[in-house]
């Protein structure tokens, strides 16, 4: 077996690390409606590479495009080594992939299913049937190995999936959203599962719209917005682009919050100014105190608090996290499903973060036509 | 290994996948065999006499039509049993596992040689047991020899491909199994408007040539002429030609449907 994983080497320091995906200025579009719009990405070997971003960013696109499944109109890539488009053949053969839908044959049992995928790598009947029932075992799904792979749960779907994909035993995987619709159980076995596969020395390529599972499980992380990478580093990287932390006072009686604002107006002690109004009407007033979040900071605050007469129904110390990153870069303030005809709207009820932008975060007008 | 053999391990595992859906859900297969065992038997016992009649000249001889009947209903079995294929191509390709099997290093093409070898496997296994209700119901065709029941079985096999070919094309056109059962419906159509039911000849004139000019009404006069030894003459190079002419357009068609990009 080919040693393609080599210990990560500082760049400045020695030879940079392998990349597993080097991909410069990929474009794609649908008609005239552009997906993505010149990419570009470098992955080491042996690292998990997150590309974050809101549906219909362009993610499962580039994945697409990365692992040999469509063309890219524009643009150039090399994964494991070889060019995606002058030899597809040898990518595929590098290369696992799990879709954003699971890519399993539903009619045929699971245990049927990792056979198949042990016929097509041409793995010898017994040395098949070896790694079948490994992986079954593995991946806690002995007992469903005899069943329609259609009557699973999504998440033992979703595990039969990785699994197929791991009978070839591939050195670079992409997975499309693995955690898109599963429960808080399966999510966190699925996190396992995606450390364990790590620690085996595979790429990972992972897709995702949650920012704390790109936080949790990447190396490095792009932030994938209208097609365009609006940034890309370790997730500390991109916690210190924005200034996040904040202590948020939250009050039920407009009144005290009124006199709240007023006080910190009129203090305009250091590290206190910038309060600012709740964001959105539908919940009880709040003010945002620019923090680190330090038990000092903390102490002074709470003291300036005592002594101006403010009492806050509800205290909470907010630090940096990708929510603020993904909300300042993407100039959404909505990760939820916007499509063509609702881009301009503003956030559902139930919008899923509990996260509100500050109104004074760079807000792009949503102006391309789709 | 090399790509020819690459190409057909995989395409025969792609066969064992397809069979074991067949196997699994025969119920689509076994609906499609409905209807020409509904037709045979509903021409032979409901219009038989009738039909003799009108085809023999006033002398009404059921067995007689019986036997004219099966060649087309055999070859009516094989349209059907290809919409069926039409419909599992479309509803395949909806699924997950295609673009899984796009984006790993095996032969391309075995996916749909898969398709194509499993349902010409189906199509002789229906052809046999519908074959089985017309010898039950008194069909024989005693005078044809070995090698005219092998050139007749030859024919069919090539008429399943050719038709296989071009309703898996159908399927790969539709977005899914509701549109490839409607766009396919003309293989199980056309065989109504050949000589599956009456002579050509008595046809109003006006619509012979439809009849004539289309690939079921060769395929089968030559197959009665193989099994019931009535002549064949230019009909049995028309019915080669046409499915290797549907056969050769169905791949070239397939292929570039399957080519090109996954939405």
């Amino acid at each position: 077996m080919p040693e393609s994983v080599m210990p990560m080497l500082d760049k400045r320091r020695g030879d940079p690390p392998p990349d597993a995906v080097c991909a410069v200025g990929l474009r794609k579009s649908y008609g005239d409606k552009t997906v993505l719009d010149g990419i570009d990405l470098r992955i080491p070997a042996g690292s998990v590479f997150a590309l974050l971003g809101p549906n219909g960013a362009g993610k499962t696109t580039a994945v697409k495009i990365l692992s040999t499944l469509i063309r890219a109109d524009g643009g150039q890539a090399r994964v494991a080594g070889h060019d995606l488009a002058g030899s597809p053949g040898l990518v595929r053969a590098a290369i696992g992939v799990t879709g954003q839908f699971s890519a399993v044959d539903g009619l045929i049992t699971g245990e049927e299913n990792m056979l198949l995928m042990a016929d097509l790598h041409h793995l010898p009947r017994r040395t098949g049937r070896r790694v079948t029932a490994e992986l079954l075992e593995r991946f806690d799904l002995v007992d469903a190995a005899r069943k329609p792979a259609q009557s699973y749960s999504g998440g033992m779907r979703r595990r039969l999936d990785i699994a197929m994909t791991l009978v070839g035993s591939p050195r670079i995987i992409f997975l499309d959203e693995p955690t898109t619709g599963l429960d808080p159980r399966s999510r966190h076995a699925m996190w396992q599962i995606i450390r364990e596969l790590v620690t085996d020395g595979v790429t990972v390529f992972l897709t995702t719209q949650y920012l704390d599972e790109a936080d949790e499980l990447a190396d490095r992380i792009a932030v994938l917005n209208d097609g365009r990478i609006a940034a890309e580093g370790t997730a500390d990287e991109l916690k210190r682009i924005v200034p996040g932390g904040h202590v948020r006072l939250r009050f039920t009686d407009p009144e005290a919050y009124r006199a709240a604002a007023d006080a910190l107006r009129e203090a305009g002690l250091p590290g206190l100014t910038g309060a600012q109004g709740g964001a959105s009407g539908d919940e009880a007033p709040a003010l945002r105190i620019p923090s680190d979040g330090s038990q000092r900071e903390l102490r002074s605050l709470l003291d300036w608090l005592d002594a101006a007469g403010i009492e806050a129904d509800e205290l909470t110390v907010h630090t940096p996290d990708l929510d603020d990153v993904f909300f300042a870069l993407t100039g959404s303030d909505d990760p939820a499903p916007a499509g063509p005809a609702d881009r301009s709207a503003g956030p559902p009820p139930g919008s899923r973060s509990p996260f509100r932008p500050q109104p004074d975060s760079p807000s792009r007008s949503q102006e391309t036509a789709r | 290994m090399s790509s020819l053999s690459l190409a057909a391990r995989d395409s025969s595992t792609m066969l064992r996948r397809n069979l074991l859906h067949a196997r699994r859900y025969p119920s689509l297969t076994l609906n499609l065999l409905l209807t020409p065992v509904m037709l045979l038997l509903l021409f032979v016992y409901v219009f038989g006499d009738v039909m003799s009649a009108g085809i023999g000249g006033g002398r009404a001889d059921r067995s007689e039509y019986l036997a004219y009947l099966v060649p087309g209903i055999l070859l009516l079995t094989v349209g059907g049993t290809t919409i069926g294929s039409a419909v599992s191509v479309a509803s395949d390709m909806t699924e997950g596992i295609i673009a899984r099997f796009r984006t790993m290093a095996i032969h391309r093409g075995s996916i749909l040689v898969g398709h194509v070898v499993g349902s010409v496997l189906q199509c002789v296994a229906s052809v046999a047991l519908v074959g089985a209700v017309a010898v039950a119901i008194g069909f024989r065709a005693t005078d044809a020899t070995a090698v005219e029941w092998l050139l007749a079985l030859g024919l069919l096999t090539l008429v399943s491909l050719a038709l296989t070919w071009i309703a898996v094309g159908m399927g790969l056109a539709s977005p899914n199994a509701e549109a490839a059962s409607n766009n396919a419906l003309p293989l199980m159509i056309l065989p109504l408007l050949s000589s599956a039911f009456v002579p050509v000849d008595a046809m109003p004139g006006w619509f012979r040539p439809i009849a004539e000019h289309q690939p079921f009404t060769p395929a089968i006069e030559t197959l009665r002429g193989l099994l019931l030894g009535t002549g064949i003459g230019s009909d049995g190079w028309a019915a080669v030609g046409w499915c290797l002419g549907l056969t050769v357009l169905g791949y070239l068609w397939s292929r570039s449907l399957f080519d090109r990009d996954p939405r």
